[in-house]
């Protein structure tokens, strides 16, 4: 049998992260780099390398064509392609598949169904995994107000063509619903050429919560429990942690059996993350499903001790699952800051430039996941990740205080961070005592403005 | 006649003549523009960032392809002022 050769159609830390993975298990680790990351650290750290193209994502991480074609010429025997860029891509992972190529991810056909809201959804119910209580298409506003007044207020109006947000309009009453309906039904109607609408109940006050699962060819499935990543900004996470504080015992047990009922719905086959949102009385709605490995995976490898990424490669490669759910254990508390080259005093704006100086932190129970070192450049072309620091200890207090310290200890010169607003979010009261919500970052910030 | 306008990059990043694939071109070449029209955008790490020109005048020419890669300061359009 031939050395199996992994093609890491990626950049920064998660082809970092990969390549070692793959290293770890015997297989030689291929990076697929734009011209922009030539000189980038984790393409030396693999053991050749392929240009893709010009630095646009669009020219080179995101072309299909490309990167498969690239996958043959260097011989790969499969292609691992990290998370954002082409992970979710049902077309990318059919054409790696025809090209004969192991694809170290899910079926194809489970990335389009849970790519597409609507059939996600339908996946879910039909499984008997609870969604947020939705209207049928409103007929007219009496339609509207009628529909409203069984599921409860406050709800949030939404488009059913379309989908990125545009048409959105929270409703607190009665009142607001006459006054935005016509309105939300010209805007739809002219953005998508559909103007029907329908009502979902909007949750205040709930928590991010996802389970991680891992099921393998051979029908067998395991929860690796739950991460919370209740802080975020703009929809973005930015604090991540596991177990989630907010959980009761009973509702862990039944979010990690919705989440494997969901996958066994689709024959699910790969490392996958079911997210849900959880209300204050520990009801959970379905969100969506990520068919790829996700940024935060760490936070989950720390606390169970399983390596998600290694899971994934041996699986991809018709190897059955290491472990069972009897040997899954949680063991303390974990929790990760995703380290932005961005300027939070500027709106967020991205810093991209030479990173003159990076020291990062270390000692007993922190991880440091990066693509890059001092000398490095981050590019203006793509996100602005440069590393993703964990901490873990016995517990939620003790995780935090080693993370605020880590923190402390952060050196990046030459571009600027996001550091400062990171020990600021894992510093809020509210997070500390743990009764923040999806809302809280938002809400704290507009206050400090 | 007056002097050509050379517009520079504000930031480096890739280079969008459109707000996005499907749509008309921001500005073309030719085109009288108005101090502080949009004629491109530029993306930085996933954020995107109108062009404005400085300038009221004629588009003479574009310097950069759609969708390229730009370097800070690098010259993206020339403008001919209105006199």
């Amino acid at each position: 049998m031939t050395k199996s050769k992994v093609l890491i159609a990626n950049r920064g830390e998660i082809a970092s992260r990969v390549i070692r993975a793959s290293q770890e298990l015997g297989y030689e680790a291929i990076a697929a780099f734009s011209e922009a990351d030539r000189d980038s650290r984790w393409v030396r750290q693999a053991d050749s390398a392929i240009c893709i193209g010009p630095p646009p994502a669009a020219k080179s991480y995101l072309n299909l064509e490309a990167v498969v074609q690239a996958a043959l010429d260097c011989g790969a025997t499969s292609v691992h392609p990290g998370y954002g860029f082409l992970a979710e891509n049902e077309e990318f992972a059919a054409s790696v598949i025809a090209a004969g190529l192991i694809w170290i991810g899910p079926p194809p056909r489970c990335i389009g169904l849970m790519g597409d809201k609507s059939s996600a959804l339908a996946v879910a119910t039909k499984a008997g995994v609870p969604t947020l209580p939705r209207s049928g298409v409103l007929a007219s506003l009496d339609d509207a107000l009628a529909q409203a007044d069984v599921l409860g207020y406050p709800l949030l109006l939404k488009a059913n063509a379309g989908g990125g947000g545009r048409g959105i309009r929270p409703i607190a009453n009665a009142d607001s619903l006459s006054v935005n309906f016509d309105q939300a039904r010209a805007e739809v109607g002219a953005a998508f050429g559909d103007n029907s609408l329908y009502l979902e109940k909007l949750l205040t006050g709930a928590r991010h919560v996802e389970v991680q699962i891992i099921c393998d060819g051979f029908g067998n499935s395991i929860h690796l429990y739950e991460r919370d990543c209740s802080l975020q900004r703009r929809r973005q996470k930015v604090v991540e942690e596991a177990p989630s504080s907010s959980v009761q015992e009973s509702t862990r047990a039944q979010l990690a059996e919705a989440a494997l009922r969901l996958a066994k719905a689709v024959e699910y086959e790969s490392v996958g993350t079911v997210e849900f949102l959880v209300a204050q009385d520990q009801s959970f709605y379905f969100i969506e499903m990520n068919t790829r490995v996700q940024v935060e995976h760490g936070v989950t490898e720390l606390v169970t001790g399983i390596d998600i990424v290694r899971e994934q490669l041996r699986i991809a490669h018709a190897e059955p699952l290491s472990l069972e759910q009897s040997d899954v254990k949680l063991r303390g508390a974990a929790i990760e800051v995703r380290v932005n080259a961005e300027d939070p005093d500027m709106n967020f704006i991205g810093s991209p430039g030479l990173i003159t100086l990076f020291e990062p932190p270390s000692g007993p129970g922190i991880r440091v996941d990066t693509g890059f070192g001092s000398g490095d450049s981050v590019q203006p072309f793509y996100d602005s990740l440069i590393c993703k620091v964990l901490a873990h200890d016995v517990d939620r207090v003790a995780a935090i205080r080693r993370l605020e310290l880590a923190l402390k200890q952060v050196s990046i010169a030459g571009v600027t961070t996001n550091v400062p607003f990171l020990s600021k979010a894992i510093a809020l009261p509210s997070f500390r005592d743990g009764t923040h919500h999806t809302q809280t970052l938002e809400d704290e910030m507009e206050r400090s403005s | 006649m007056p002097e050509i306008r050379e517009i520079a990059a504000p930031f480096p990043g890739v280079f969008y003549r459109r707000a996005d694939p499907g749509s008309a071109l921001l500005a073309e070449p030719g085109q009288v523009i108005a101090e502080g029209d949009v004629i491109a955008l530029v993306e930085v790490m996933k954020m995107f960032h109108e062009v404005q020109s400085p300038v009221g005048g004629r588009i003479v020419e574009f310097c950069v392809e759609d969708g390229d890669a730009i370097a800070m300061g690098s010259t993206i359009a020339k403008i001919e002022p209105t006199s």
